[in-house]
């Protein structure tokens, strides 16, 4: 533990959030987290895709909601009084991300984090940024940052279009 | 000290470049046969308060400029010399070296020291051209002595009336700017000041009417004190020189000269800082020996090796004692934007728990509490009121841009030859101020267009039956939730051949009848430009094309009308701010959506007769004999609606840019005012969607762009084609 609190100074931090989706269970920065809420009614946007879910007001703020089980095809998006939200803050910019649940908050070591297959998981590797190793659990740790500016998930307006 | 002082340094460069935006309109606006002496005054005082800020500031050269043309402001001030034209030109000049010389120093551009010695010269020279002949001030009492500029010192005793002592502290500072200054108070609690210069009565007269009327002033001409007249008109020359040349450094004075008044002055200048009052650190020199003083004080202050103990002590206090001189008169605070957008976001947030607070209130019985609903419909009326208040901070006058065009037109007509009257209309007008700074550089590009293809040369006028000089008249209006402005000329109009040739020549596919309106919208494509020949001032083919992306993403519409040989309007339609907007709600499915009220005409509920098919393809809606495209709103957002057939549900007549249609909804809910919340902060644009806005349930509701909906209905018939174009 201590080792990994030093290490916590370099480029990104050791602290990951874990959620599941599905069966899967998978870790994103938790400097990334801005909070966590359940999941309210959304108002609808129309002629977005799918698994954008539409906005909501966040205290005064209109924050667009994800639905990563719809976009990545990971268990039954089903919302109930468990459903979560996640609140990022990704370079400013402010959104929810819906997930099955929220487990806990764990500290990985560098040795902890294992590179990622080539395949294997719903998301493209380019994303992610390893596999983390707990015990006996395998976190899919994702580069939440990365995902979520990325074209595929047409949340942010690339410049040039 | 270094932080502390460009904090200073800041305030000092916002006012001086006020002081040099209202010197250009007061000199713009100058009849030069009569010109209002009030204007003149306003214009000296201008230069005055930069010469003041300048030297307390140390930043020489800007003082040694607003030097020589206060010189020359207060000969026409004073009726000693004529204004001409040539002056009014020298004056624009000389403003723009000194803004020049500001963002040398503010923004660490280059400075031309070549004009900035040549519009030295020339205001000296016109200063002198008209010096052969003084006429004696009018305003002083006792002028007939005084007349003759005086090289040797002369001792006044200058008594005040009853003033509040701020005035009087001011008015020991901008004395102590003609020499030596002491002070004291008579028997009835008057203030009396003693002051030794070389400057004539009149000058002093001239100063103090500033601060009070001359005629409760009782000034008398005293024998110098002591010491013999030549060697202390040496002495004080040589301090007064140093004292300029660096600044707000003071030199040390123990080295300097002895006798009696070097002495005294060394008391009350150099350890009298604390004192109640200090001598601005730039006396006024005489016009003759200036240019050469100077020369040197330039060289001084590049050695800026004298930030000794005493000087750094020196500084906040001279500061405090500058600062009601500059600040009397200001009735203005300075704020800083992002205060004033955090007040406008809260009022925002109250404005949505008020409407959350009324629609509780609504379920509630009148009669049994109908207290608290009076209660209800006051915050209602407080929040509005607030709400208005608030709003306005941000509002600024279409004046700030405007007032800086006359200038451009000027120069620009003189150097293409062309004569050009320039009339602003609705100067008055307000609109946010983040639209206010962002329409600037597209109007700018108008007007020169304007100028430069618009309007024809003289005898091109005169040979088509016009006035030699063109009108380019520029307006703003306000138009239900727009404001409109609009860049007219009477020039000799589009080319409507010409623009389509060049179109053919980019490889555009055009057709011949092509709408004149189309015709005209063709202008503002990327790379297109028409001009012969490309001067420095248009032609190259950009500008037209920015022009309509700026004005696009501030949520505006660019309109052109032209006929040929009568001239173009350019006009620029935008929306007011873009912070509140009155809106309708409505509700298609279960979806509510705001319709922005200023596009809705009217709502009604069809008949099935006035219900009309056209090739199986779209519906039209036939409202007083007029057909009006059908859109329904469930099939662009992909909603499942209440009603498919519009004779069971409600239509809401739009209008914008002329365009009709008629948009089918399932309800209308109510009327209220939203505040707009970006979508695009947090997500993208959202074809059809201009905005978000916050219910009084805490849920979110999207803003339909009714212009975008219009624009493209008549493609709507294909949806495909309608995102497709959209999404462009």
């Amino acid at each position: 533990m201590i080792h990994a609190d030093q290490s916590n100074s370099s480029e990104t931090g050791n602290e990951f959030l874990a959620f599941t989706l599905g069966k899967e269970e998978y870790g994103i920065d938790i400097l990334k987290v801005q909070e966590i809420r359940g999941y309210e009614a959304v108002t609808r946007i129309a002629n977005a895709p799918e698994f954008i879910k539409g906005v909501v007001n966040l205290r005064g703020i209109i924050v667009p909601i994800v639905d990563m089980r719809i976009k990545f095809h990971l268990g039954e998006p089903t919302y109930d009084q468990f459903t979560v939200v996640i609140i990022l803050n990704i370079g400013g910019r402010v959104m929810g991300m819906v997930v099955d649940s929220v487990s806990d908050v764990i500290t990985l070591s560098p040795e902890q984090i294992k590179p990622a297959p080539e395949m294997g998981t719903a998301f493209n590797s380019d994303y992610l940024i390893g596999l983390g190793t707990l015990d006996e659990r395998m976190l899919i740790l994702v580069d939440i940052d990365k995902l979520m500016s990325s074209a595929e998930m047409g949340l942010i307006e690339k410049i040039a279009a | 000290m270094t932080i502390d002082m460009s904090q200073f340094f800041q305030v000092f460069f916002d006012e001086t470049e006020e002081l040099l935006a209202e010197m250009e309109k007061l000199l713009l606006g100058l009849d030069v046969a009569a010109p209002d002496p009030e204007d003149l005054n306003a214009i000296f005082r201008a230069a005055h308060s930069i010469k003041g800020g300048a030297a307390t500031f140390g930043i020489t050269d800007l003082t040694e400029v607003t030097h020589v043309l206060e010189t020359l402001l207060d000969r026409i001030r004073k009726g000693e010399t004529g204004l001409t034209p040539e002056h009014v030109d020298a004056f624009l000049t000389a403003k723009d070296i000194l803004k020049m010389q500001l963002d040398g120093y503010r923004l660490h551009t280059d400075v031309n020291l070549e004009a900035v010695d040549r519009i030295r010269k020339t205001l000296d020279m016109l200063a002198h051209d008209g010096a052969a002949s003084p006429a004696p001030a009018a305003s002083a009492p006792a002028a007939s002595k005084a007349a003759t500029p005086a090289r040797s010192d002369r001792c006044f005793r200058i008594e005040l009336p009853v003033v509040p002592p701020r005035d009087v502290d001011a008015l020991a500072a901008e004395l102590g700017l003609l020499g030596d200054i002491s002070r004291g108070l008579l028997e009835d609690r008057r203030a009396f000041f003693t002051l030794v210069t070389h400057e004539g009565q009149e000058d002093i007269v001239a100063i103090c009417s500033f601060i009070l009327d001359p005629k409760d002033l009782r000034i008398t001409e005293v024998a110098v004190a002591q010491g013999d007249g030549i060697h202390q008109s040496i002495d004080e020359r040589s301090n007064t020189e140093q004292r300029q040349g660096y600044g707000f450094f003071e030199p040390m004075h123990s080295q300097i000269a002895d006798g009696t008044l070097e002495k005294e002055r060394e008391n009350a200048q150099g350890y009298g800082f604390f004192a109640p009052f200090v001598p601005l650190t730039i006396p006024v020199p005489h016009p003759d020996a200036s240019a050469d003083e100077h020369d040197g004080d330039g060289a001084a202050v590049a050695v800026p090796s004298k930030p000794d103990a005493v000087a750094v002590s020196k500084t906040p206090a001279r500061r405090e004692s500058d600062k009601p001189v500059a600040s009397a008169e200001s009735s203005s605070i300075r704020v800083g934007i992002e205060k004033v957008d955090q007040l406008i976001n809260l009022v925002g947030e109250l404005v949505i728990t008020q409407a959350m607070i009324e629609q509780r209130t609504n379920a509630l019985d009148p009669i049994e509490h109908e207290r608290l609903l009076n209660s209800v419909n006051q915050l209602t009326r407080n929040t509005r009121d607030l709400q208005e208040a608030v709003m306005s901070i941000r509002m600024m006058p279409m004046d700030y841009v405007f007032s800086r065009f006359p200038r451009m037109v000027r120069d620009l007509a003189a150097k293409l030859g062309k004569k050009v009257d320039f009339v602003t209309q609705g100067a008055a007008t307000e609109l946010d101020k983040g639209l206010i700074e962002r329409i600037v550089d597209p109007l700018t590009h108008l007007v020169r267009n304007s100028i430069d293809h618009g309007i024809e040369m003289p005898d091109v006028r005169k040979a088509a039956g016009k006035s030699e000089s063109g009108r380019l008249s520029l307006s703003a209006e306000h138009q239900g939730g727009n404001i409109v402005i609009e860049v007219t000329d009477d020039g000799g109009g589009l080319h409507r051949d010409k623009i389509l040739a060049k179109a053919r020549q980019q490889g555009m596919t055009v057709a011949d009848d092509l709408p004149d309106d189309d015709v005209w919208q063709l202008i503002l494509a990327p790379g297109f430009s028409t001009a012969e020949t490309v001067t420095d001032v248009s032609g190259r083919g950009v500008g037209m094309d920015v022009v309509k992306r700026n004005i696009t993403t501030m949520g505006g519409v660019v309109d052109i009308r032209s006929s040929k040989g009568y001239g173009t309007t350019i006009s620029i339609s935008l929306p007011l701010t873009l912070a509140i907007l009155d809106g309708m709600s409505i509700k298609v499915g279960e979806e509510i959506y705001i319709l922005p009220l200023g596009y809705v005409v009217e709502s009604l509920q069809p008949e099935e007769k006035d219900i009309k098919e056209i090739s199986g393809q779209g519906k039209v809606l036939k409202v007083r004999g007029e057909y009006l495209t059908l859109i329904p709103l469930y099939q662009i957002f992909g909603i499942e609606p209440r009603f498919t057939n519009p004779s069971e549900g409600l239509v809401v007549i739009l209008e914008s840019d002329g365009k009709k249609a008629a948009l089918f909804i399932d309800d209308l809910v109510g009327q209220q005012q939203v505040v707009v919340k970006n979508l695009e902060s947090n997500y993208r644009k959202v074809v059809g969607i201009s905005g978000a806005t916050i219910l009084g349930d805490g849920g979110v509701s999207l803003i339909i762009d009714v212009a975008a909906l219009l624009r493209s209905s008549r493609q709507l018939n294909d949806e495909t084609i309608f995102f497709k174009e959209a999404e462009k």
